[in-house]
């Protein structure tokens, strides 16, 4: 029999703020996260434009033989993580007794790399790495890190579908909650936000260049964008059965009631229409919903040229001549890339639970697709309790989530 | 560099690598309780001094070093 899954946490560390709080006032003013940094023009990149985090000090709450293991993003992780557990209502003594699993979204981890690599060519002494190195280097640093700290026990795992990993190990959770396989699960999404892990995007020119305006860089859906502005960070959303839920008296906040996932079969970075059509209609088909019941779409919409234009395609034929709000909360932080699925379902979360629909800001002239969607440049005051959130990547993968208010 | 002036800089540099009061760190005390070393720590202690005083120490040698006072002798041997 297949279980309802329900998310009982939540918690963040992103451009728009250091927890949930802070990231609902951000949300609701329509705040950019997004500044212009010198030091990678010195480094030869093209754009200088990035989110602005600042690297959490948990000296006091992890000790050194911890930390050492940890990259970048996954302090962030460690973070959000422990907001959520929290919000959660559980405990260390809690995660000892029961089978806890992990997933996590996570796709690179380029620093600790980089670092290895200079100190092999420099000293030519594998020893002087290091021990932290290979921990933080892998793939799934994040998980594994997570795993030990919280001493987890359940489903132990990294997820690695480009930009869409956060969303597609929110869904995967969902998948392995409703079939029984597990009762509760922490699910996310973390992305370095390090130069060195983006400068071969850079290199691409896929991001923006509008450095002179850093917080109107990014513009998804808006006529005259130029690109994506490489954003990070880490979401961790709770996730389990309902029956797991209302025995621990958790907080109930929403239902996960649909996961659609395709793949474009195409180009390896040119996004398409079909096969983003494909995810929405598996997730609405497995949510078995009537659209008319989901009251806001977050649009993956990174603010490149044909990736809007293609979604803007895919929502226009899914929906018809239903026209939800739809607005891509990249406008405002970035592309949170690894982390992007998850952190936009807790932004979408947060919305639902506040009634509000944040901005898509610099959202100033249609194109002539995103011309046929609703798109509010402004934020609405506005009670809705179902949302669509679409996340698409590299590779053509694609996945949306559908979550519904309790 | 005389051999207190070794002693202090290792002190320093391992009491600030491993997060210890440096005053927990004296010539009779165990290197690996003293420090909280595991297997892999145990790397970046190694590394710490290799880096700090150009001394080399192989996986035979780090046998024979079980205090703080085997630590420093062993250094002043190599650099000599």
């Amino acid at each position: 029999m297949k279980r309802r899954v329900v998310i009982t946490g939540m918690g963040i560390y992103s451009c728009l703020g250091k927890n949930l709080e802070a990231v609902q006032t951000s949300l609701y003013h329509g705040a950019s996260g997004i500044i212009f940094d010198p030091v990678r023009k010195e480094m030869g990149f093209r754009s200088g434009l990035t989110a602005n985090l600042e690297l959490p000090d948990l000296k006091s709450v992890l000790s050194r033989n911890q930390r050492v293991y940890i990259p970048e993003q996954g302090l962030y992780a460690y973070v959000s993580t422990a907001e959520a557990l929290q919000n959660a209502g559980i405990s260390q003594d809690y995660m000892d007794a029961h089978e806890v699993g992990l997933l996590y979204g996570n796709d690179s981890s380029a620093d600790a790399v980089m670092n290895s690599v200079d100190i092999m060519r420099e000293k030519k002494n594998t020893t002087l790495i290091g021990s932290g190195a290979i921990f933080k280097s892998m793939n799934s640093t994040v998980s594994m890190n997570l795993a030990c700290i919280f001493k987890l026990k359940g489903i132990n795992l990294t997820i690695s579908g480009a930009c869409a990993s956060g969303s597609h190990a929110i869904g995967l959770g969902s998948l392995l909650i409703r079939w029984g396989l597990q009762d509760c699960i922490v699910c996310g999404g973390a992305q370095e936000v390090n130069p060195y892990s983006v400068g071969s995007f850079d290199g691409i020119s896929a991001f923006s260049v509008r450095e002179n305006e850093p917080t109107k860089a990014s513009r998804p859906f808006d006529r005259d964008r130029d690109g994506l502005v490489p954003g990070g960070g880490a979401a961790t959303v709770i996730i389990e059965s309902h029956e797991s839920a209302v025995k621990r008296g958790a907080p109930i906040l929403a239902e996960i009631c649909g996961y659609g996932f395709s793949s474009n079969g195409d180009h390896i970075s040119v996004p398409n229409v079909d096969g983003p059509s494909r995810s929405l209609q598996m997730a609405i088909r497995e949510a078995g919903i009537d659209i008319r019941e989901i009251g806001y779409v977050n649009a993956h919409a990174t603010s490149t040229p044909v990736g809007d234009r293609n979604e803007a395609k895919a929502i226009a034929n899914v929906f018809g001549d239903y026209r939800p709000e739809v607005t891509s909360t990249k406008s405002m932080t970035g592309h949170e890339m690894w982390m992007a699925g998850a952190s936009e379902v807790i932004y979408s979360m947060l919305m639902m639970k506040n009634g509000f629909i944040a901005p898509n800001i610099n959202f100033e002239n249609p194109d002539e697709d995103s011309a046929k969607l609703n798109i509010p440049a402004s934020r609405i005051d506005k009670h809705f309790d179902m949302f669509l959130s679409n996340s698409f990547g590299f590779g053509g993968t694609n996945s949306t989530l559908i979550v519904k208010n309790i | 560099m005389d051999k207190q002036e070794l002693i202090d800089k290792v002190n320093v540099a391992l009491a600030e690598e491993f997060e210890i009061e440096i005053t927990k760190i004296t010539p009779d005390a165990d290197i690996k309780e003293t420090l909280d070393l595991d297997s892999l720590s145990l790397v970046d202690m190694v590394a710490l001094i290799e880096n700090l005083c150009s001394v080399e120490i192989k996986g035979q040698d780090i046998t024979s070093i079980r205090t703080f006072e085997n630590l420093y002798n062993f250094i002043i041997d190599r650099m000599q």
